[in-house]
This record gives structure tokens, C-alpha cells and sequence, in this order.
């Protein structure tokens, strides 16, 4: 299987669906001629080159007309790929993807349609500060009639952009700062892989964890060293949270008893909450100890070194709470760690 | 106003060399090239005028009078920085100067800089408000919003537009409908002034005459300065996306080099001083990086603080 970054996976499911249909295209800022002729993470490289201005196009600064554009697109036959430079900025497209592009399709009694795919990336990387940094996905996931995808491979980037891409709905696309330049295998063959299937990335009897991108690799390190001790854990990606596998993480805990989840994003209303209640009402006989969670502090991103990293989940704050998990003892509040 | 755009020039200029010595992160923007519209605006206020800036603030938070050595403490994410290390460049803020703050949000200044002179007009207190923005962010929806209750409120409040030619890799020509952002103020029924951006006086004295209309009662302004980014976006832009020979006429118009030698011309600088002040902003960089450098890390528990009052 040929090796490609994350960015240069992503790049390929645009390129394929673009050739395979002409009704999809790109915009966003700095999609065409920033850099490497595209996208500031690279994503959207050499799509003007090869598909020209029309379909790859650069817009002006204004985050509210490029989603409220691409849903107007997408309602009447196009299938509008829209970059948000970051996902703080997916603030600025509130109404659109809210009030619009999430219930249009209700609302007119199932007469529209929206297939649209907003992409972009969430994390903190590298003193990128309060308004570079937020992982909004959660607020995504509480708003019927939106779906929402965050790959951690770049085999899942470029299968779930796919999918997300022949969706009629409008799915939100989560990448992660961290994993653009990492690199991973990728099938020759184009691959399809549906919303809503967790992926196992290792398997183990001790405990379940379940964690996306970088926190995924934070957790895999550290299950690897908690296995020279003798520990066993189950590591469970999500892949998509609209539609989430609950499923496989039920699965997974029938047989561990235990549960911890993991998100940079802040830990208050967070995404490990919601798993948490479904896990308690279909699974609750099953756990020997409270569902457990380490997640971003709830603070703003600060800039500095070692103010970011005591507010975003490090391996220490997740062997922490592993072991508390594992040692039956209730793991405390963010706030705490 | 010449020290001050010597200084900003000598602070940004540091910026690549500070990367490659990982002694800031983040992201940061050099104002190198634009140090005329920051000065020659800042030097037509109030001392307790307010200021609002952009992702590329240095240079606004020098010329409205702010400290190096608490900016330089604030890039390298330390406790004697101007936000203790929380913001970083994109974040730095200093009340005590009316500067309200640097933004990482494209336009995000202009409902705080509106909002202040709202303040302004509902106490009395006969400031005004300036809001630095690019021509980028001209585009923002906060922006026509933003003109329109200034318009009808008639606010004392100054939209500073930077135009620099670029938003990252958009040019300006591509992306404002119309042409000239300046046209804009006409559909808010406020004047809209363009300005040369190279030279600092005559942005001082287009910015001092909005500041008598803001005074006066009759509403805000638009003051279009046009300018040049010299540098890219931020360090280790590579900019294919404009070439050499474009920028070569712009690079020739250094404000700083043309300001220094008129003044000499004039009879207002000798030689000698000029040499001095240079000098002694050469001996103030480096008393920052000194400064910067010897101040602790904030301690992890401060991530805590400030969330709210
Ligand atoms: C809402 C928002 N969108 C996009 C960005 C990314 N971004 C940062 S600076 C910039 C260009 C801004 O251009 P302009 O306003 O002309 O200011 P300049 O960089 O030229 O000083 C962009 C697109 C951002 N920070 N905020």
C-alpha cells in the first residue's frame, strides 16, 4: 500500500471525487494559489491546476457568505467542498450551517436536499492561542441534521471525505492540525467506509478507551506502555460522532467493565458526556466503576509552553487516569489534573 | 513618530530569527512596510483614545505607546508579558493605553472598536475609537454591519482600512466588489478618505481630521491607507503567490527611509541625532529580548485564572 500524509489523502479524495463528478467543487480562503498552489495545510494543493478556477475557488474573507453560498449551491444540484481555515471560525457560520443547512431539509418537509461538506481543523498545535485552537465538534453533534466526521488516519481521511462527499446531507469534517503532515498507508483502491463504524485500533480485556486523532495517539502510547505492565487496553476510534457507533464501545465494555473517554475538546458538555449516558442506559450492569474521562480543561487555549500543555490532555493526565479507572478509584474534574 | 516606526521595524524584524531559535510559537505577522499607517494614525489621537488591532499588531500596539519589553515578555509566552503569557502575538492588549486589543479573528475588532465609541458617546468622555483592519477583513459581514449603526448613530469612531494589497494570497483587485474598498463609506453615508500609506504625515493629518468629526459630533470616518505588506503573511510564507517585480516598486517606497530623509531635508533632524536614535532603539530591542528572556514561566495553575471575573 502506497504511504501519504494525512493532507495528501485528503487531497486525493477531493481529486477523485472531482474527476468522478462535476457537480463538486471547492472554495474557501486561500484554496487556489496559497503556497503549494493550495489550501495553508495543503489539503486543497493543485485542484485549481487541475480543475480550474471555476471549480476551485478562492473567496474573500467573510466565513457566513462562503457557507450560506454553499448551501444555496448544494440545495439546487451542486456539491459544494467548503474549507473553514480553522474551526474557530466555524462561529462566524453559525446561522448558515444551523438555522440553514441543518434543517432546510426538515423543515420543507423533505423536499431539499443539502449535501454539503464543510471542512476544517480543530486542536491546539504549537502556541496557536484562544482563537486558533478550539475543538468545537461537540457543538456540531447537538445540532439535528448534521453529521460529523473526525478521521485520525489518513486511510479514514480520505474514505470518510468520500463518504461525506456523496452524502445528501451536510456534514461537518473534522481534521486535527497535528495529523496533516503524519503519515500512514493507504489503500490503492478507493475505499468506502460508512459513517458510523468505530474502528478497534487495539484490542485488550482490562479496560475500553475510547479517543479521536491526536488524542488517539496520546492513548495508543500509552496503552502500549501500560501493556509492559500487564495492562490490556481496548482503544476505540470513533471515526465519525453523527452517527456514532455506540455499539462497538457497548461491545468492547461487556467485555472490560470499564470505560474512560478521552477529547481535547473542553471537558464540560463534551462529547464524552453523551457517550457516557448512552453507555450508562444500555450498558450499565456492565461497568465496574464509573465511566472515567480526561479531556481539555475548561479554559480558553493559552498561548504559552507549559500553560498549553496543562490545559490540553497530556499522556501523564491519561496514564493518570487510567490508572484511576483501572484502580476502581473516581477520577476527579479537570480542574483537578 | 520616526523612533516609533524605527522600533516597530527593529521588533518585527526579529521575528524570523526568534522562530528559528524556538524562543516564540505560534503564529505572528510582521507589520514591515506598514509602520507609517500604525504611527501616523496612533500620532492624531488622544493619549486616552481607544485602539483596536488586527493579527498583525505590533506595530499599533508600539505606536499607541506600548512597551517592548512587556510585548517581547508576552512572545515568548512569559509571566511579565502583557497577558502573562496567555495571548501571545495575536493577543496583545494593554488597557492602560486604550490599545483594546490585538484579535485572531479576521474582523474581530470591529464591533469592539464600534462598541467603545458607543461607550464614549453614551458617557461623554469626548474619546474616540480607531479600529485598525485590513483590506481583507473589509469584507467581513461585521464590517458593513458595524458601518451602518456607525453611520446612523454617528459615532465618534475611525475605520482605519491597511491596505496592504493582500489578504494572505488574495489580492485586494480579486476580492473587494468595486474596486476601491474607500467607495464603501459612501454607502453609509460617511465620508471615505484615501490616503497615502507611505507617508506618515499624511495619514497623521487625514486620521486628525476624522478625529475633529468624531469630536465634533458628526460620525465616523473611513480612512483608507494605502500600503504594502513587505514581508509574507507571516514567517515561512512562500509566497508564489506574488512575484518580484510587482513588489519592487512598493519596496522602493519604504516609509521609513522617506520620512527620515525629509525630515532631514527640512532642517527638522541632523544626521548625527538620526544615528543617535537609531542607535538607542538598537540598545531598546535588545533590553527587551534581555527582558524577556529572564522572566519565569507562568505557573500551570494560572491556566485557571482570568476565565472570569
Ligand atoms: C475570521 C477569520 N478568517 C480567516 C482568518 C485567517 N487569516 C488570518 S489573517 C488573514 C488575512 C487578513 O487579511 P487583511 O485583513 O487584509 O490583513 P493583512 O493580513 O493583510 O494585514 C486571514 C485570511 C482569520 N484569522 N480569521
Amino acid at each position: 500500500m502506497p504511504e501519504m500524509t494525512y493532507s495528501e489523502a485528503l487531497n486525493l479524495a477531493l481529486r477523485e471525487e472531482m474527476r468522478r463528478d462535476p457537480a463538486v467543487f471547492v472554495m474557501g480562503e486561500d484554496v487556489a494559489v496559497w503556497g503549494d498552489r493550495g489550501g495553508v495545510f495543503g489539503v486543497t494543493r493543485g485542484l485549481a491546476e487541475e480543475f480550474g478556477p471555476e471549480r476551485v475557488r478562492d473567496t474573500p474573507i467573510n466565513e457566513e457568505s462562503i457557507v450560506g453560498v454553499a448551501v444555496g449551491a448544494a440545495l439546487t444540484g451542486m456539491r459544494p467542498v467548503v474549507e473553514i481555515m480553522y474551526s474557530d471560525f466555524l462561529t462566524l457560520t453559525m446561522e448558515p450551517l444551523v438555522n440553514q443547512a441543518a434543517k432546510l431539509r426538515y423543515m420543507f418537509g423533505g423536499q431539499a436536499r443539502v449535501p454539503l461538506v464543510v471542512r476544517t481543523n480543530l486542536g491546539a498545535s504549537g502556541g496557536k492561542a484562544a482563537q486558533h485552537s478550539q475543538s468545537l465538534e461537540t457543538w456540531m453533534m447537538h445540532v439535528p441534521g448534521l453529521k460529523v466526521a473526525m478521521p485520525s488516519t489518513p486511510a479514514d481521511a480520505r474514505a470518510l471525505l468520500r463518504t461525506a462527499i456523496r452524502d445528501d446531507n451536510p456534514v461537518v469534517f473534522f481534521e486535527h492540525k497535528l495529523l496533516y503532515f503524519q503519515r500512514g498507508e493507504v489503500p490503492e483502491q478507493e475505499e468506502s467506509l460508512e459513517f458510523g463504524r468505530a474502528a478497534v485500533r487495539r484490542e485488550g480485556r482490562h479496560a475500553t478507551v475510547v479517543a479521536a486523532q491526536a488524542m488517539l495517539s496520546k492513548v495508543l502510547e500509552v496503552a502500549r506502555r501500560l501493556a509492559s505492565e500487564g495492562i490490556d487496553l481496548e482503544v476505540i476510534d470513533p471515526r465519525t460522532l453523527v452517527p456514532f457507533d455506540i455499539e462497538t464501545v457497548v461491545e468492547s465494555v461487556r467485555k472490560t467493565n470499564r470505560l474512560l473517554i478521552c477529547h481535547e475538546a473542553t471537558e464540560r458538555g463534551g462529547w464524552a458526556a453523551e457517550i457516557a449516558m448512552q453507555v450508562g442506559e444500555l450498558a450499565f450492569d456492565h461497568l465496574d466503576a464509573p465511566v472515567a474521562r480526561v479531556c481539555g480543561a475548561n479554559v480558553p487555549v493559552p498561548y504559552s509552553t507549559p500553560l498549553e500543555a496543562a490545559v490540553v490532555p497530556g499522556e501523564a493526565a491519561i496514564e493518570q487516569g487510567l490508572r484511576a479507572l483501572l484502580a476502581g478509584a473516581r477520577w476527579g474534574p479537570a480542574e483537578i489534573g | 513618530m520616526l523612533r516609533r516606526m524605527v522600533l516597530i521595524r527593529a521588533f518585527d524584524s526579529l521575528l524570523p530569527d526568534l522562530y528559528t531559535r524556538e524562543l516564540i510559537r505560534g503564529s505572528s505577522h510582521a507589520a514591515i512596510g506598514q509602520e507609517a499607517v500604525a504611527v501616523g494614525a496612533c500620532a492624531a489621537l488622544a493619549p486616552d483614545d481607544y485602539i483596536t488591532s488586527t493579527h498583525r499588531g505590533h506595530g499599533h500596539t508600539i505606536a499607541k505607546g506600548g512597551d517592548v519589553n512587556r510585548m517581547m515578555a508576552e512572545l515568548m509566552g512569559r509571566e511579565d508579558g502583557y497577558c502573562r503569557g496567555k495571548g501571545g502575538s495575536m493577543h496583545i492588549a494593554d488597557f492602560s493605553i486604550g490599545m483594546l486589543g490585538a484579535n485572531g479573528i479576521v474582523g474581530g475588532g470591529f464591533g469592539i472598536a464600534a462598541g467603545a465609541a458607543l461607550s464614549a458617546q453614551m458617557r461623554g468622555s469626548g474619546q474616540v475609537a480607531l479600529c485598525f483592519f485590513g483590506d481583507g477583513a473589509i469584507n467581513q459581514s461585521s464590517f458593513h454591519g458595524v458601518a451602518n449603526l456607525a453611520g446612523i448613530w454617528k459615532l465618534p469612531l475611525i475605520l482605519l482600512c491597511e491596505d496592504n494589497r493582500f489578504a494572505m494570497s488574495g489580492r485586494a483587485e480579486l476580492m473587494i466588489a468595486g474596486g476601491d474598498p474607500v467607495k464603501r463609506a459612501q454607502a453609509y453615508g460617511f465620508p471615505g478618505v484615501s490616503v497615502d500609506g507611505m507617508d506618515v504625515l499624511a495619514v497623521k493629518a487625514a486620521v486628525a481630521e476624522a478625529h475633529e468629526r468624531a469630536l465634533a459630533g458628526d460620525g465616523p470616518t473611513l480612512v483608507v491607507a494605502a500600503c504594502y505588506r513587505f514581508q509574507g503573511h507571516f514567517s515561512g510564507d512562500t509566497q508564489t503567490y506574488r512575484t518580484k517585480e510587482e513588489m519592487a516598486p512598493w519596496l522602493e517606497r519604504d516609509p521609513i527611509p522617506a520620512f527620515r530623509s525629509s525630515l532631514l531635508a527640512e532642517g527638522w533632524l541632523r544626521e548625527a541625532e538620526a544615528d543617535a536614535m537609531e542607535e538607542e532603539v538598537a540598545t531598546a530591542i535588545a533590553a527587551a529580548l534581555e527582558f524577556a528572556q529572564a522572566s519565569p514561566w507562568p505557573e500551570a495553575q494560572e491556566a485557571w485564572e482570568d476565565v472570569d471575573a
